[in-house]
């Protein structure tokens, strides 16, 4: 019987990151605070005296000068853990990542490949300020020779970061910061891993099949149990990885169903919906009994936060949206 | 007093422009002097060649080194084997001195992934184009050399545009606050295709930029390959084994011109003067070591004449080494994107290979 902590999502991703800094001298955390401050999300909190300045770094407040160093030290063969404090701040870093962290193993042959874990609280719904709430997991899902992953529970977080951090690709991991104290889990002490690339089924329906992953997969569970009160059974995916998709799992669920709806926060326009969908065509045209539905954020700039809960889907939106489809 | 004690804009020199020796000439044995000179004929003429190809169609586009070789070979000459050079994309002269393959440097321009490949012994990072982006690379992995104990040596090349950069500045910042073993050697070309350094910047020397990070920056000429091979020399070491009161990371800005094009794709006759090309051409690094080698009594007509046709025979060697290389196979355009290969690329793949398999080459290929 091993032992477990019961763990809200953000201390299951310091607990990850406890855990791969003892098991492997390679992992380096290293980014803006994530020292003696413990990250401003608390993520990285104690760190610094467990494992010392060379291990846990606080670096100078620059995203490339974070990224482009971890790109460089990874080539090298260690495992950097670099965090950017909100992804809304990652711009000044694109550039690495999009020119260098996804590039350099095809671009050398596979000589030098990146095991680097790029991390940052994402998306909305805290009431932060400015540029704090954006969710744009699609730049990083658009961007060959990198993977993308977004954990919706303590567990799940933490055996996704292990695997992230011990894999020999780059990994952008998104961190839903709404959900980072929402509830807790029990998640073990010991090392283990939940693999990058397959989704997970949280309910079973055979009416509707709802994409989803991140923050959103509550509100997404909360509108199918409603609807399920109304005889209508939604069949729940939770993505969990952004990049590479789980093209089997989605194809299977509408397969099952005929109808789909996939949700996110991120605007809808270029949104991983729209790469839902066209799989849904590609692969299951003739089991569709209605349109796709996208219930997503709205194409416009993030707003301050006395408009974000009528930007961010509600469970009422997801609900509609499911309606929709069913009632086709 | 070391060269890291002198003013920023006291250039290191140790031959003039007539090749007489006018500081302290590095302690090299005549072969070694020797080396480097055939290096930077042979860089030399490489870089004419190559600008042929891609005039013949026979190459893509291509920047060409000429006027840098005393920049690049004597940099690179102060190398250890173990030591790891981080290119940007004009050093294909640094290159060659540190063991890459004449052949390499010719697939990249030529279309080919594989000359990105380095064989496994050759320290040398891929090709950086984006401007100045390898500069976090080169100080990220000099700081884990350090992390782990190792006692490497990272020099990173990029041109004085690149110093407008943000990632030159996050960098050499970072490589100045965690101390790590980093060369960071500015070609300092005088333009960014068509942009004079006048423009990238109101300091008066690129070199003293280092004074803001707290790290040493001196000034070299980089025309003049024993001032460039000794000052590497020295920060190298220093990168390696520091003094307790001095900063491993060193800038270095080598003051040189290129000859010719930024690449072959646009015309420096627009944007600059003749003359000033002229006054540059006569500092030509390659005649002021032949002629201070051969006031030396190392180099004669004779031994010239050798070392021109051995040049000439080994880029032809390679010119026809890298155009008898197949074209890549068609499995090689999504084989290293991952580790291992996702679901949806293998189906990418079989299905452009079904394709092929049914339609032929000739159905994608323009020749």
């Amino acid at each position: 019987m091993t032992d477990t902590q019961n763990l809200t999502l953000v201390q299951a991703v310091r607990d990850g990151l406890h855990t791969e800094l003892r098991e492997d001298d390679d992992v380096v955390v290293m980014g803006q605070d994530v020292g003696k401050n413990g990250g401003v999300f608390r993520a990285t909190e104690g760190l610094f005296d467990e494992f010392g300045g060379d291990r846990v770094i606080d670096t100078p407040l620059a995203e490339s000068g974070i990224i482009g160093t971890a790109v460089g030290m990874s080539a090298m063969g260690m495992r950097p853990v670099p965090e950017i404090q909100f992804s809304g701040f990652m711009y000044p870093g694109f550039d690495q990542v999009v020119s260098h962290m996804a590039r350099f193993r095809t671009r050398s042959r596979g000589r030098f490949t990146l095991p680097m874990t790029l991390r940052a609280p994402y998306g909305g719904g805290i009431r932060a300020p400015e540029h704090h709430s954006e969710s744009k997991e699609a730049f990083y899902a658009h961007e060959a020779g990198l993977k993308v992953v977004v954990p919706s529970t303590p567990y799940e977080a933490k055996g996704l970061l292990a695997a992230s951090i011990r894999d020999p690709d780059p990994v952008v991991f998104l961190e839903p910061k709404l959900i980072y104290r929402a509830f807790r889990e029990a998640v073990p002490d010991e090392p283990y891993t939940v693999p990058i690339g397959e989704a997970a089924t949280r309910r079973e329906g055979d009416d509707v099949a709802v994409f989803t992953y991140g923050a959103m997969t509550r509100p997404t569970l909360e509108a199918a149990e409603t609807l399920g009160k109304e005889g209508i059974e939604c069949e729940v995916v939770d993505l969990r990885t952004v990049s590479p998709l789980d093209r089997e799992a989605i194809v299977e669920a509408f397969e099952k169903t005929g109808r789909a709806v996939v949700v996110h926060e991120a605007p809808k326009t270029g949104g991983l919906g729209g790469e839902i969908t066209a799989i849904l065509q590609e692969e299951a045209l003739l089991h569709q009994e209605a349109p796709i539905g996208r219930v997503a954020g709205f194409d416009v700039p993030y707003p301050l936060y006395a408009l974000e809960d009528y930007y961010l889907p509600s469970a009422a939106r997801i609900e509609e949206g499911i309606l929709e489809a069913v009632e086709f | 007093m070391t060269v890291f004690d002198r003013a920023y804009d006291d250039t290191v020199r140790v031959l003039d422009e007539d090749g007489e020796v006018v500081g302290d000439v590095p302690d090299l044995d005549d072969d070694s002097l020797v080396e480097m000179y055939r290096h930077m004929r042979l860089a030399r003429h490489f870089d004419g060649r190559a600008v042929s190809l891609q005039r013949q169609g026979r190459m893509g586009t291509y920047p060409p080194l000429s006027g840098q070789e005393g920049a690049q070979i004597g940099s690179a000459y102060a190398l250890d084997d173990d030591d790891w050079m981080v290119p940007s994309y004009r050093e294909h002269g640094a290159a060659l001195v540190h063991g890459l393959p004449l052949k390499q440097t010719l697939l990249y321009w030529m279309g080919h992934e594989d000359g990105n490949n380095a064989p496994p012994d050759v320290n040398v990072f891929p090709v950086a184009v984006p401007i100045a982006s390898q500069v976090p690379h080169a100080t990220g992995a000099a700081w884990a050399s350090k992390l782990r104990g190792e006692n490497d040596a990272f020099i990173c090349y990029f041109g004085d545009g690149a110093t407008s950069e943000g990632d030159f500045h996050e960098g050499v910042n970072f490589a100045g606050v965690f101390d790590t073993p980093t060369v960071f050697f500015c070609n300092n070309n005088q333009w960014a295709i068509s942009v004079p350094r006048e423009r990238q910047t109101r300091s008066a020397t690129l070199a003293q930029k280092a004074e803001a990070y707290g790290i040493d920056g001196v000034q070299v000429d980089g025309m003049d390959p024993l001032a460039v091979y000794s000052v590497t020399k020295a920060a190298l070491k220093k990168a390696r084994d520091p003094d307790s009161d001095r900063p491993r990371p060193t800038l270095i800005e080598a003051v040189q011109y290129r000859f010719g094009a930024h690449t072959t794709a646009d015309d420096p006759t627009v944007y600059r003067d003749d003359d000033e090309v002229e006054r540059w051409k006569r500092k030509d690094p390659i005649d002021r070591l032949e002629s201070y080698l051969r006031d030396e009594g190392v180099l004669d007509d004779e031994r010239v004449a050798e070392i021109e046709s051995s040049v000439e025979a080994r880029v032809a060697d390679a010119i026809d080494e890298a155009e008898s290389m197949a074209r890549p196979d068609l499995r090689e355009l999504f084989e290293h994107a991952y580790a291992e290969l996702p679901p949806e690329l293998e189906r990418q793949y079989e299905a452009l290979a079904a394709l092929r398999d049914d339609r032929g080459d000739a159905a994608f290929l323009e020749d």
